[in-house]
Formats: structure tokens, C-alpha cells, sequence
């Protein structure tokens, strides 16, 4: 069965939650009654080993799949009834790059398509360490490289929750320092996180609590 | 209205990019047409008789082809997932994308219809005929096909099944377009086969759209 | 407006149920379709025009008949599936399916037999036997699209909005291969169109039409069980089911095996 560890903090009212979760992937019971609150201004890691089913649990918090059982509430509204999609910057696992395109083309696309607020890309991108990189196609970007296009919507985006998919892969120690810096700025403006990484968070963000998934057979 | 010119243009740059995705289907189409003077011979009376079918049917051939590509790349790269996630610009971009498939396959073929006129011999009627019912078909054509890719996005045989679906839908198009030509070659009025390719364009414009959004979540959920 | 059809909704009563009608439908369905085929094959007049061979109507137009009918059916469920979100109409396309293909089958391979005598040749692109086969593609597209992905549950929605894209495009095809049909053919007669039909002929083709109905009924009954159990089968109720089901002394060498 699941287990969970609770670290409470203290709450600044429930934002999110989910009741009664229960994921079935090819006839396979991934978790299932599963509970989850979040409220502003949380950071929530959602840990376990690989194939876990916690990539499976960020999308259905994303409400990109329905879940087998249970509800998901934003605001007290489920969340078809509420703006939660124009509340949410969802990144998964993937990058949402398109390679032939430059950083600058990709970033006029997600301006328009997310809603993302007008700001000097160059600057950005430039904060983002991809300086004089900005208008060659992407594939000829590292991974890394990549990543860091594709993260540069949440420093453009006034979405109040995150919900992100390994977001320091690929990342060197560099371009870690300045997204964990961005989280706590989102963190401190009232926004909340919830993410899978297999970084150690805890000493960066002290408050972030764990849910761990178990593997089941 | 952003969101569409966004996208659109999107696709405009990635097909300047791959030109590969816009010619193939062009050689396709013309060399499937050469193909059937090959195999059923080159009587022009039997070509006039059969070119109205021939053009059609490569027509259907080539967009599947080329279509087929349509969501695969944004799926395999997630930018699919999170526009799904987003939901508001999931139909601008649907919409953006079907325009730019259809400028993409059918204005190749329309730009191309004095060639096909050649190679078959149709005589200038004919031709009109042909032009007219591409103008009014291809659209209708272009959305099956989106429909077709968006509905096998995931499957793991994704490309002759595309192609088994789609067919079936595509026959009411075909038996009328290509007996539009037909009545035009033949010096008859062929104004009733237009409208009722304009009523079924009509219909898939209101309906298609819905289905390919379903689909997309479908698949990506 | 349909809340109270909820509970009939969940896997589990909805198996039961299943199995509770299939016993009936499916003798019921046995015995009309005894009756009807021995009626017409054996005990009704030769026709003055077409003298025997017209007999094979009381099995080709049923089963032409139903063949659209599980279309339109399957359309039902996967509406209910898609709208409603119930998983139940899902798993019942991918039921109803096979059934409807194969009756098409019947009806193609009956019209054949019944075109021989008639026309002399066993296929004519009568407009008829062309929508049929369209219509056999359109099932056939169902299936291979329900099972051409590696999530099944996946695979049943998708198939389930095809199926509903199908239904739409149902009628557009009938008429438009009919149109082309008069246009290509021009007056061909076809005594399948409007039978002015005499009424001792005209009772055991309803018979059969019913028959072909309660056969489809028992049939959606015992596939929608089985792919019941295969899509719950990570449920408890399942799971119980099936140690009930095993034999005592295989699931007394399991017990001793795990222990």
C-alpha cells in the first residue's frame, strides 16, 4: 500500500488537492486511494523509485489523464469548472523544443500559446547562459542546452502553480543555482510547486515536503 | 486569433525548413500518375475516361502520405502534452495546423493541374473541372487526413493504418469529385456535384475539428 | 436524467447482469433462427420470378439489417463512453465489433449467393453490396485501430471516436455509393431494392430479423463479459473470481507453493 511521508507545514490555505486517486497503467494498480493538499506557497516533491508511477501522478495532476478514481479540486472547483489550466505551467518530461526551430522562435510560439508575459528574451536567455545562442536551431543545442530553452517559459509565465517532470536533468550545477533561485522567488510570491527530481531538495528548500510512491507489483 | 497566427507561422517556418515534407508528396503524386498510363495503357480516349479517378486517387494517395507526420513531431517532443495541458490553445493550433497541411499538399497540386492536364490529355472543360473540384475537395480531403493522424498519434503501426481508416470516409469525396470531371468532359453541367462537395466541406468544417481535438487528448493522456 | 443508470454502470454488476440474460438471449435467439430459416429455406412458396433462390433473403437481409444496426449500436456505446466517460461503453465497441463484422460478412457472402442465379456473376458493384463493403472496411477500421496501441484502454477511446466518425459518415456513404450506383449502372433491377413481398414470406423474415437481433444481444453479452474481466482483471472481484474458478487441486499446489 501506499505510504506517505508527511512533513506538515504550515498552511497558507489548500490551493490544490486530490482525494481518492487511484492509476491503473496497463492493468497494473500504480497507487491508488491516494490523498494530496497543497497549499500557496508549497513546494511538494513527489519521490520513488523508477516506474513508481510518479510521472504517471504529475499528469494526472496536470489533467492531462483522468484518473481511474478520485477528484482533483483547484480552489475548491473541480477542475474542468475552474481556470486551473490557465493557472497551470506544466513541464514534462519531454522539453516541448521543437529542434528545428531557434530559442527565440520557440519562445515567441509559447508566448502566444501559454499567454507568457513580453520580456527581453535576449536578457533571458542570457540569464539562462545560452548568450549568442539564441537564433540557431536548437538542435544544435546540448541537452542541456535544450532544457534551458524549454524552462525559460517559467520565468515568463504567471501561472501560480508548477507542476514539472525531472526539471534539472541534464542541468549542470550552474543552471541549477538559478532555477532553484526562481523557485524560491515563485515560492515567496505565493505560488507552489510540485515536482519529481532526484535531487536532494532539502537543503535548498527546508520546507518542501516529500510524498514517496511505492512500487507495486 | 494570436494563438493561430502564432502557430501558423510556426508551421510556415518548419515547412521552409523541411522541404522534403512538402516535395515528397509532389514527386508522389505526379509519379503515381505516370504510373497508371503505365499499367492500364496509354489510349487517350481510355486515359480521358479513367483521368478523373486516377487524379483523385493520387490526390488521396500523396496527402495521406504527407499527413501523416502531422502532430507526430510536436507528440514526440512534448510540446503536444502541453498544449493539451494548457487547453486554450489547442484548437488554434489544430486549426493552424490543418491550414498549413492543406497549403502545404493541395496548393502543390493545384499550381500542378496544368501539368496533370497534359499528362492526361483533358481537354480545357476538363481541366476547369479539375481545378474547381481540387478548390473543394482538398480542404475536405486535408481534414480526414488530419483526423486520421491525430486518431493513430500513438499507435505503434501508425502509417498503412492511417491510411485503412481514411479510406473508407474519403469515397463519398471521390465518387463525387470525380464525377464532377467527368460531366465536364463530357460537356454536362456538373454544378450539382460542386454543391454537395461544398455541403460535405461544410460538414467536416463543423465536425472534424471537434473530433481532432478528442483525438489529441485521447492520445496524449 | 440517467443518474439511476449509474450502478448498472460499475464492471462488477454489469458482469452479472450479463451473464444472467446471456442464457436466455442467446436460446431465444437459437430458437427464433431455427424457426425462421426452416420456415423460409423449407416451408414457404417458390417465388413465380425467382423461384427458389429468392429464399436466402430470410438470412441475407436480417442479416444486412443488423449488420448496421451493431454499427449504430457501437456508435451508442461510444458515445456513452466518450460523453458519459463510462468504461463499460468503451470496452463494449471493441464487444460489439467482431459481431457486426462478421454479420456483414454474411450478408456479403448470402448476397453473393444470392447474385449468382441472378445476375450470373458472383460480384456486381450494385450499390447494395458496395455500401456493405464499405461498411465491413469501417468495422474492420475499428478493430485494427483498438488494437494497434500498447495502452488497451487507450486503444478503446480511439476506436470509440472512429466508430462515432463512422456512424456520421454512415448515411453520406450509402447515399453517394447509391447516386453512383444509378449513375454507372443506370436501370438495373434489383429485386433486393423494394420487394412487394407476399405476407407467407413476409413472417419468417421478421422472424428472422428478430433472431439476428436477440443472436446479436447474447453475443454483446458474452464478449462485453469477457473483456470485463480482461480490462478489471488487477480488481479484487476479479481476482476472487478466478480462484473460485480454479480447480481445488491446482489452487491447493498454488497455496502450498506460496507458502
Amino acid at each position: 500500500m501506499l505510504r506517505c511521508a508527511l512533513f506538515f507545514s504550515e498552511s497558507a490555505g489548500i490551493v490544490f488537492s486530490a482525494t481518492q486517486l487511484t492509476c491503473v497503467r496497463q492493468d497494473r494498480i500504480l497507487f491508488e486511494a491516494l490523498d494530496l493538499r497543497l497549499a500557496a506557497g508549497e513546494l511538494l516533491q513527489i519521490g520513488g523509485k523508477n516506474g513508481a508511477g510518479k510521472t504517471s501522478l504529475l499528469r494526472i495532476l496536470a489533467g492531462l489523464t483522468a484518473p481511474d478514481e478520485g477528484e482533483l479540486l483547484w480552489q475548491g472547483q473541480p477542475l474542468h469548472d475552474s481556470d486551473f489550466s490557465r493557472q497551470l505551467c506544466y513541464i514534462g518530461h519531454l522539453s516541448g523544443v521543437q529542434p528545428q526551430l531557434t530559442a527565440l522562435e520557440n519562445l515567441a510560439f509559447w508566448r502566444a500559446a501559454f499567454a507568457l508575459k513580453t520580456a527581453d528574451d535576449f536578457q533571458l536567455l542570457a540569464l539562462l547562459g545560452l548568450a549568442g545562442l539564441e537564433d540557431i536551431p536548437c538542435q544544435m543545442l546540448s541537452a542541456g542546452q535544450q532544457r534551458r530553452v524549454s524552462l525559460a517559459r517559467l520565468w515568463l509565465t504567471s501561472a501560480t502553480l508548477w507542476i514539472l517532470d525531472e526539471p534539472f536533468t541534464a542541468l549542470d550545477q550552474s543552471a541549477i543555482a538559478v532555477l532553484q533561485q526562481q523557485f524560491g522567488q515563485h515560492l515567496a510570491k505565493g505560488g507552489s510547486i510540485i515536482l519529481t527530481t532526484h535531487q536532494p531538495l532539502s537543503q535548498h528548500f527546508p520546507q518542501a515536503r516529500l510524498l514517496e510512491l511505492v512500487y507495486r507489483w | 486569433m494570436v494563438i493561430f497566427r502564432q502557430a501558423f507561422l510556426r508551421e510556415w517556418r518548419l515547412l521552409a525548413r523541411q522541404k522534403a515534407d512538402w516535395l515528397n508528396p509532389m514527386m508522389f503524386f505526379i509519379l503515381v500518375l505516370t504510373l497508371f498510363p503505365l499499367g492500364v495503357g496509354a489510349k487517350p480516349n481510355l486515359l480521358v475516361e479513367i483521368a478523373p479517378g486516377i487524379i483523385w486517387i493520387a490526390a488521396l494517395l500523396s496527402v495521406l502520405l504527407a499527413t501523416e507526420r502531422l502532430f507526430k513531431d510536436d507528440y514526440r517532443q512534448g510540446t503536444l502534452e502541453q498544449l493539451v495541458a494548457a487547453q486554450q490553445p489547442l484548437l488554434p493550433y489544430v486549426l493552424a495546423k490543418m491550414l498549413s497541411s492543406w497549403c502545404s499538399t493541395a496548393l502543390p497540386l493545384l499550381l500542378m493541374s496544368p501539368l496533370i492536364a497534359l499528362l492526361l490529355g483533358l481537354s480545357m472543360p476538363s481541366w476547369q473541372a479539375v481545378v474547381l473540384t481540387l478548390l473543394l475537395g482538398t480542404p475536405l480531403l486535408n481534414m480526414l487526413a488530419v483526423l486520421g493522424a491525430a486518431l493513430t498519434l500513438s499507435a505503434d503501426k501508425g502509417g498503412i493504418l492511417l491510411a485503412l481508416l481514411i479510406l473508407p470516409l474519403y469515397i463519398p469525396l471521390l465518387i463525387f469529385a470525380s464525377a464532377a470531371v467527368e460531366n465536364a468532359s463530357m460537356g454536362l453541367s456538373y454544378s450539382a456535384q460542386l454543391a454537395v462537395l461544398a455541403a460535405m466541406l461544410c460538414l467536416a468544417l463543423a465536425l472534424v475539428p471537434l473530433a481532432v481535438l478528442k483525438a489529441l487528448k485521447i492520445n496524449v493522456g | 436524467m440517467f443518474k439511476w443508470l449509474d450502478p448498472y454502470a460499475k464492471p462488477q454488476t454489469l458482469y452479472r447482469l450479463c451473464g444472467l440474460w446471456y442464457p436466455w438471449l442467446m436460446a431465444a435467439a437459437v430458437l427464433v433462427l431455427l424457426l425462421s430459416t426452416l420456415w423460409g429455406l423449407a416451408f414457404t412458396p417458390a417465388d413465380y420470378q425467382q423461384g427458389d433462390s429468392y429464399r436466402i433473403i430470410h438470412i441475407h437481409v436480417p442479416a444486412a439489417i443488423w449488420s448496421m444496426g451493431a454499427y449504430s449500436s457501437m456508435a451508442i456505446a461510444a458515445l456513452i463512453a466518450l460523453v458519459w466517460q463510462v468504461k463499460a461503453a468503451q470496452w463494449a465497441v471493441g464487444a460489439i465489433a467482431p459481431i457486426g463484422a462478421v454479420f456483414t460478412l454474411i450478408a456479403l457472402f448470402t448476397g453473393m449467393a444470392w447474385g449468382k442465379p441472378m445476375w450470373g456473376t458472383w460480384w456486381v458493384w450494385d450499390a447494395r453490396l458496395t455500401s456493405e463493403l464499405i461498411l465491413l472496411f469501417l468495422y474492420l477500421g475499428v478493430m485494427a485501430l483498438a488494437g494497434a496501441f500498447a495502452d488497451r484502454q487507450t486503444g478503446a477511446k480511439v476506436s470509440a471516436v472512429l466508430a462515432l466518425v463512422g456512424v456520421v459518415n454512415l448515411p453520406i456513404i450509402h447515399f453517394s455509393v447509391e447516386w453512383w450506383n444509378t449513375l454507372h449502372q443506370g436501370a438495373t433491377i434489383t429485386k433486393f431494392a423494394k420487394p412487394s413481398i407476399d405476407a407467407s414470406m413476409l413472417w419468417p423474415l421478421l422472424l428472422g430479423i428478430v433472431g439476428f437481433g436477440l443472436l446479436l444481444a447474447a453475443l454483446t453479452c458474452l464478449r462485453l463479459r469477457t473483456a470485463i474481466l480482461e480490462n478489471e482483471q488487477h480488481r479484487p472481484w476479479v481476482r476472487q473470481l478466478c480462484q473460485q474458478l480454479t480447480a481445488p487441486q491446482v489452487r491447493a499446489s498454488r497455496e502450498s507453493a506460496d507458502a
